[in-house]
């Protein structure tokens, strides 16, 4: 099946998201669309979807035009769509939600043997080892992302739409979903992959299309050098590599000892996690996300309950603490989720600059706020984090994704320090801010801050960390030098230990990733 | 380029470490149990009437009971049996602390087991201190609890229909209220107590569809437009009984009554055989539609698709079910239900329509089905443990106005269902899984 999009617009309020976007996907071919966050690829999915309604253009199956009202609409037509938050029902068992919207019954009700059966012939194809009637809550997110594949496949989709499918994997994990598209591709499936990763695109594509703010800017072929699409895809020149200076560690100032958090049905989401951060130094955590890096931090901050063990800031305990008394003992916090957690998208700019610190001094009082010092304030932060808004006064929810982060960052960063946690520090940020929020992270580092950076971006962490510990399942397996070898990174946010993982790594256990690294082909 | 992938791909369930330490509040339940238990054996028992006797009726001469297997009543020393049933509360209360204690997680279904059966001795020490020096038909009793049981049912399966499906439903106190005045209306115009019947669940679906027209078309908040309908009905109702209804009662809003079905033989039994075969259609309605409902929204394509609708919408979508007629269609089938809930209220019960007669019963169905835990069966338990409670209350009410024994003010006695509802949902929140798209329209870009 030839699949073509021609001249796809679509526009959310006055932002155009995709503007006359042409793509041409062969038969069998694993076509890769390339761009940063909020270039406009995902929209250009979910209209292929049918899920949005294109303001103008068309889409083109084997050179008739067809329109999709409803996602129904694109299965019909063979297309398949993986998404990047998941579409699966987290109550739901494996087999349910694999024959959902096209159930088997049997005299008037849901044959879910027939579902099982399902299930198991699909999985058998790719080797897969899922439980039909396990939960897909209860599932690992690599094992979700699996049912959503054979989902996808169950409805005979010809032409397969991954979207940003490795943000939740581990290295290897990866290293498996590519052998399985090529797999698809050797079969006569055509693949759609949409990612922000230069490396991936490098290691799978037969074809690389370019997205940048809703255009498409080039077509590159696989064997393109990875700082041409870097800059193609970002639109100047960029430094991948932070260069940072060598850390120097003092004292250890934070140190957590066997720190555990209980969820509501009984459950350790953090079970015996210890670890100290010195001065002067950056903990890294890694690890796929859910496997207790929120509760951690969160832990820290006083924001969960039935928290047990202890966490000492400088030989003060932080565990029982009000979240306000965190604060004041010099805690700068920044939270993963900026949308929910950190900023009130209604607030201005100025006022959501000091959320933190709005009912004392220099600020306000408890009593009322000092508006002047808060306007004072914006007028400082904004030009020296480069906060791109047209005003102080202008609500929070009018920046782009990056310059909030900045407001963030601007705001755990603006007083003196006793420890920093970021988490995501760069979520959803462009490649130019990255670059500039590493280095305010390094910087604060070299003031003799200590900091706790968690991020599912190991990219990230192994560039900011001086020594990472890798999280899984609520626990730390291990804690290894910043310069650690990438596959036992790898490794271990699949849940080997730091031995296991370097003793597997030097009998082998490559990923093409490192491989890639290794034939100097990546920055 | 590619190699073999290294980790073979582990899909499992995860299992996560159970924590082994007590929750924080581990001692809230058996200490309000104790509490409880304590004042049952103090004022029921140890400051009960010494010397008199309760008596429980239990079987007719009429009834079908060979060799009197049950016995036509029980009768028991007030003072004593109200000792002994307090302390038999107070020895579960003893079970809950071991069982709290425990480090281990205790059994869900041991601990509620525990707490049921608490709760009938904790009510037998109260009743059996109330009835001193009197006489309690435990079958009329019970005939009372099914009949109240009725609207608060069809109420919650109202509820349930629709928050299966992701629309919170404030309104059922309309929608009975609408129920019961087109049952009366209609049934009064026609002259027939089965159009009427027939009229109730229709009338009742005006109030599904504004809801779902402003919830679903509109995504006006949920509980908002709920409250505003239950206004609304209040409204519309009074006016027309204020002026049709009252001009020309027997023409527009006669008292009629649906006939009792009697099942032969299986309504002789003792006990139960007038509670559960002598009663109205409405009665027998409420069972099959519970059983019918449970079957359809866990083992049909229907119920599969409507409960995707209510956890995930868009996943729904994904896969081509139509999300907000699922939506709409689900509300007015629970309106209907409600609207039968209301026909309960009047032509169930052979009164005439009166001003805001539903007094409030949509909330305590709505009450009925978080308790239940959105799901039929435990919505018609949870209707079934404050309609007791309302039945106890009436029974009670008549009883201690006469001379001799225990009295109890009777506004105390009316609060009776109103806290039974308040101790038994505060006791579930937190455990119950809401569905999660309940209340957030889906809009469509």
């Amino acid at each position: 099946m030839k699949l073509e999009l021609r001249g796809i617009t679509k526009t959310f309020g006055s932002f155009v998201a995709n503007d006359a976007i042409d793509l041409v996907v062969q038969p069998g071919e694993i076509h890769s669309l390339l761009g940063e966050n909020g270039a406009g690829k995902s929209t250009l999915m979910n209209v292929l979807y049918g899920l949005y309604r294109p303001d103008g253009g068309q889409i083109v199956i084997d050179d008739d035009p067809v329109s999709f009202a409803d996602p129904g609409d694109a299965m019909a037509a063979g297309i398949g769509m993986v998404h990047q938050h998941f579409m699966l029902v987290p109550v739901f068992t494996v087999a349910e939600n694999l024959v959902l919207g096209h159930e088997p019954t049997r005299r008037g009700l849901l044959d879910i043997g027939a579902a099982r059966t399902l299930v198991r012939e699909i999985s058998a194809r790719f080797g897969f080892e899922l439980d039909p009637d396990a939960l897909v809550e209860d599932l690992p997110v690599g094992a979700q992302q699996r049912v959503e594949i054979i989902k996808a496949l169950s409805h005979r989709a010809e032409v397969l739409v991954l979207d940003e499918p490795t943000a939740v994997l581990t290295p290897h994990e990866t290293d498996e979903l590519m052998a399985i598209m090529r797999q698809l591709r050797d079969e006569g499936t055509s693949i759609v992959f949409i990612t922000h990763k230069l490396r991936e695109v490098k290691a799978v594509s037969d074809r690389i299309t370019v997205i940048r703010r809703g255009k498409v800017v080039g077509e590159a072929d696989p064997s393109a050098d990875q700082a041409e699409l870097a800059s193609l895809m970002v639109g100047r020149q960029v430094s991948l590599a932070q260069d940072k200076a060598e850390a120097e560690p003092g004292e250890v100032a934070l140190e957590v000892t066997d720190l555990r958090v209980t969820d509501a049905a009984g459950t350790r989401v953090l079970d015996g996690v210890s670890f100290d951060v010195r001065h002067g130094e950056v903990l890294g955590i890694a690890g796929v996300q859910g496997n207790g890096q929120t509760e951690l931090s969160e832990a820290l901050l006083g924001l969960e309950e039935n928290v047990h063990g202890s966490a000492r800031l400088e030989g003060r305990e932080l565990v029982g603490l009000s979240t306000k008394q965190v604060l004041d003992a010099g805690v700068g916090f920044v939270p993963e989720d900026r949308t929910h957690d950190a900023l009130i998208a209604d607030f201005s700019v100025a006022e959501n600059l000091v959320l933190d610190q709005h009912d004392r001094p220099p600020f306000g009082s408890a009593l009322a706020m000092r508006l002047r010092a808060i306007r004072d304030n914006a007028a400082r932060l904004i030009p020296e984090f480069d906060i791109r808004t047209g005003s102080s006064a202008a609500a929070v929810s009018t920046l782009s994704g990056g310059n909030q982060q900045k407001v963030v960052m601007a705001r755990a960063l603006n007083r003196e320090l006793a420890l920093l946690i970021a988490s995501q520090p760069t979520r959803g940020v462009d490649v130019g801010s990255i670059e500039f929020l590493h280095r305010r992270i390094l910087d604060e580092r070299d003031k003799g801050t200590p900091v706790v950076i968690v991020s599912t971006e190991l990219d990230e962490v192994t560039q900011l960390a001086d020594r990472i510990a890798v999280m899984y399942r609520g626990t730390i397996l291990g804690i290894v030098p910043g310069d650690e070898d990438r596959d036992v990174l790898g490794l271990m946010m699949a849940g080997y230990t730091a031995e296991a993982a370097r003793e597997a790594v030097a009998s082998g256990a490559r990923t093409t990733d490192s491989q890639l690294a290794d034939e100097g082909d990546i920055a | 380029m590619s190699t073999a992938p290294v980790v073979v791909a582990d899909d499992s369930a995860v299992e996560r470490a159970l924590d082994d330490t007590r929750p924080a509040s581990w001692w809230h339940l058996p200490a309000t149990t104790t509490v409880l238990g304590l004042l049952a054996l103090v004022f029921f028992g140890l400051r009960g009437i010494p010397g008199v006797e309760s008596v429980y009726v239990l079987a007719r001469e009429s009834d079908l009971n060979p060799l009197g297997i049950i016995p036509e009543s029980v009768t028991l020393p007030s003072k004593g049996g109200a000792v002994a049933f307090s302390l038999l509360a107070l020895a579960l209360s003893a079970a809950l602390w071991v069982l709290q204690a425990r480090v281990a997680r205790p059994r869900a279904r041991l601990r509620v087991t525990l707490v049921v059966v608490f709760a009938l001795a904790w009510i037998l020490a109260f009743m059996t201190w109330v009835i001193s020096q009197r006489t309690l038909d435990v079958t009329t009793l019970l005939q009372g609890t099914i009949v109240l049981a009725v609207p608060l049912a069809f109420g919650a399966l109202s509820g349930v229909l629709s928050e299966r499906a992701g629309v919170i439903n404030i309104a059922i106190e309309g929608q009975l209220l609408f129920g019961a005045f087109g049952a009366a209306l209609i049934g009064s115009l026609t002259g027939s107590v089965w159009i009427g019947l027939l009229a109730a669940p229709l009338m009742a679906l005006i109030m599904g569809a504004l809801l779902a027209l402003f919830a679903v078309g509109y995504h006006v908040q949920q509980i908002i437009v709920g409250v505003v309908l239950n206004v609304l009905a209040i409204g519309v109702t009074s006016f027309f009984f204020g002026t049709v209804m009252r001009e020309n009662p027997s023409q527009f809003n006669a008292a009629m009554r649906l006939p009792t079905l009697r099942l032969p033989v299986l309504a002789d039994l003792p006990v139960i055989g007038r509670v559960l075969f002598d009663q109205n259609i409405l009665v027998y309605l409420m069972w099959i539609i519970v059983a019918g409902l449970t079957v359809a929204l866990f083992r049909t394509r229907w119920g599969l698709r409507v409960r995707a609708v209510g956890e995930h919408p868009k996943a729904a979508d994904t896969v081509g079910i139509a999300v907000n007629l699922t939506r709409w269609k689900n509300v007015l089938l629970g309106s209907a239900v409600a609207g039968l809930g209301g026909a309960t209220l009047t032509i169930g019960t052979g009164v005439a329509f009166g001003e805001e007669m539903s007094a409030g019963k949509g909330y305590i169905a709505l009450a009925a089905m978080i308790l239940g835990r959105y799901h039929p069966v435990g919505a018609l338990l949870a209707a079934l443990t404050f309609a007791f409670a309302d039945s106890l209350q009436l029974r009670l009410g008549t009883m201690t106005a006469s001379e001799g024994g225990v009295s109890i003010p009777g506004d105390f006695l009316l609060m009776l269902p109103y806290i039974v509802a308040l101790f038994a949902v505060a006791g579930v929140v937190g455990r119950v899984r809401v569905p999660a798209a309940d209340g957030q329209p889906y809009i469509k870009q």
